[in-house]
């Protein structure tokens, strides 16, 4: 068999494994899909009424908002999921197993490909409960087969970039317990972006920031695939490169880390 | 892929150094272990003994020397190293939330057998480690004897030519450990190479063709178990009395002998020849002492320990 065939049959067959320990250790997943619910319900009926009547529209209100935040509660979902990939990945790399397959002749990356593949997955499960719950409480999206293909091909490509990231995040510590802090920071990106409330309502600096992080753009490519029937070229344009850029970084930071010697 | 430049040696090791900081954990080791034979390195906790089986196992790298594995570099070939070699480290290398059937089947998957062939190897080495019952349990549920046979029959998935087993039997009863020995042997017996580290001088006495005592760093003696026994004096014949001063009658018999009060024993120096017992029984008879026993004792591998490093093997070095 040619390398390319066994780092593909190795990569799938760390992938069951990932997809074993998914299903029978749960709990983490419930948690990932549970806390974009939430917030979903929360920013809907709590905070919806006020907050869609300040988006300036025709319509306004707590519907208006429904379609307003929904692309922001998917990011939220995506960077609740990489830091339960980076619980999975640190708990995964103190387990003797890892050691062991560190002394087989397995192609190098497939252990950190099958977390990566297993995650995507169920990242992208955790997003279909959250459009699920958004169209039951008001969020009413205007887009056909093509827009919503081109939507699940960056959520995709998104979670991809966030999932290789995190698996780097969660081989940085040798605890546990710090590797699910390290990915505190992207949760706070749909807020400190167009998420939540239109950039421009912020201050200068702030507004400045929110338009040029990687979420904003990817946030404003999703409502206009969904939404608007229209997508602005620069914003699309944007979404894909910081997705290839991160996925990039992730993957060679990733392999360095996963290569390192474990005795330094 | 030539087997010509380390005649039948599946291990050989020169000038190895490792350090963990200013912490020295190898300091100039050299080994060869021959193919099909057992190798025991012996040594007490912080030895770097775990370190050495890294090394060789391509987990962590040298600071300096060569090390040959299957007669590949290690540094520059790893994964011929690894395609040739089956570890179980001194802790659990088994997935917990997996079954013990499952955790096989991973190995036969990873090492690439195929559907039939992988469902047979995986049905042997239930058998074989007596786990067949609890092939569908996962094995968190599993006794620490159960995990260990199973992290063992998962090192053995694809026959490999030599076998690391860091201390494979510590934290075993007397019955798993002598199973863990008849295993050994059938593997060695089956043209496997076997390298074992252990601190149990009695498990490198009856599994080992050759051994290597580690200490500090260094190897302080290598040879076969009899060869290490001749480094240090002969044994002794162990007297046990009933009162001390049948004790005390004795000892004046035999100045060289060690005296032990507390427990009213007497180590008379002595080869161990039936000569040379019943020399010493009739001066005990003619000088009307009774001994309520006697042991015959040729030295073992703890004597040597002792008498090469001056420290006896259950003490921790600290460097």
């Amino acid at each position: 068999m040619s390398t390319l065939a066994h780092t593909v049959g190795d990569s799938a067959t760390m992938l069951r494994r990932n997809l074993k320990h998914a299903v029978r250790y749960p709990s983490l997943t419930v948690m990932v899909i549970a806390l974009p619910v939430i917030f979903l319900l929360l920013f809907v009926y709590v905070f919806g009424g006020t907050l869609g009547n300040g988006l300036g529209g025709v319509a306004g209100g707590r519907s208006a908002y429904a379609d307003y935040v929904t692309p922001g509660i998917l990011l939220l979902a995506m960077a609740g999921a990489a830091q339960g990939t980076a619980i999975a990945v640190a708990m995964d790399m103190t387990e003797g197993i890892v050691a062991r397959f560190r002394t087989m002749s397995i192609a190098r990356a497939a252990v950190l490909t099958g977390h990566v593949v297993g995650a995507v997955a169920q990242t992208l499960l955790g997003l279909a409960v959250v459009v699920g719950v958004a169209l039951l409480v008001g969020f009413r999206p205007d887009a056909g087969p093509a827009q919503w293909l081109a939507a699940v091909g960056l959520l995709t490509l998104t979670a991809f970039a966030i999932t290789w990231l995190s698996v780097a995040l969660g081989m940085v510590p040798k605890s546990v317990e710090s590797a699910s802090n390290l990915p505190m920071p992207l949760l706070l990106l749909p807020f400190l972006g167009s998420g939540f409330v239109p950039t421009d309502s912020m201050p200068a600096w702030l507004g400045w920031f929110a338009e040029h992080q990687p979420f904003t753009p990817i946030m404003e490519t999703l409502r206009g695939l969904l939404l608007a029937g229209q997508v602005d070229g620069g914003d699309a344009v944007a979404a894909v490169a910081w997705c290839a850029g991160i996925s990039l970084l992730g993957y060679l930071w990733a392999r360095r880390l996963y290569d390192r010697d474990p005795s330094r | 892929m030539t087997t010509t430049n380390f005649p039948g040696a599946m291990v050989e090791v020169s000038g190895l150094r490792k350090a963990y900081r200013r912490q020295v954990v190898l300091d100039g080791v050299d080994l060869r272990v021959p193919e099909a034979t057992v190798f025991a390195l012996l040594g007490p906790n912080g030895a770097g003994k775990t370190t050495t089986v890294q090394i060789l196992s391509t987990l962590i790298r040298a600071d300096a020397g060569t090390v040959r594995v299957a007669g590949h570099d290690v540094t520059a070939e790893p994964d011929r190293v690894r395609a040739a070699i089956g570890v179980t480290g001194q802790f659990s290398a088994v997935d917990a939330l997996l079954t013990g059937a499952e955790n096989l089947r991973l190995m036969t998957d990873l090492r690439h057998l195929g559907r039939v062939e992988g469902r047979r190897v995986v049905d042997d080495l239930l058998a074989r480690f007596d786990l067949t019952e609890a092939a569908g349990k996962p094995v968190a549920a599993y006794s620490g004897g159960m995990k260990r046979r199973l992290d063992l029959a998962m090192t053995l998935v694809g026959r490999p030519r030599l076998i690391f087993l860091d201390e494979p039997t510590a934290g075993l009863d007397p019955r798993s450990r002598r199973a863990m020995w008849q295993i050994v042997r059938e593997l060695v017996a089956e043209g496997a190479t076997v390298f074992l580290t252990t601190q149990y001088l009695e498990e490198a006495d009856h599994l080992a063709d050759r051994v290597a005592l580690l200490d500090g760093g260094r190897l302080v003696a290598e040879g076969s178990p009899a060869e290490l026994k001749r480094l240090v004096p002969g044994g002794h014949v162990r007297l046990h009395f009933t009162d001390a001063a049948h004790l005390a009658a004795a000892a004046g018999l035999f100045p060289a002998a060690a005296r032990h009060d507390d427990d009213l024993t007497l180590r008379v120096p002595g080869d161990g020849s039936v000569s040379g017992v019943r020399a010493l029984l009739d001066r005990l008879d003619a000088a009307g002492v009774a001994v309520d026993s006697l042991s015959l004792h040729t030295p073992d591998l703890d004597d040597v320990f002792l008498a090469l490093t001056g420290h006896p093997t259950e003490e921790k070095v600290t460097a």
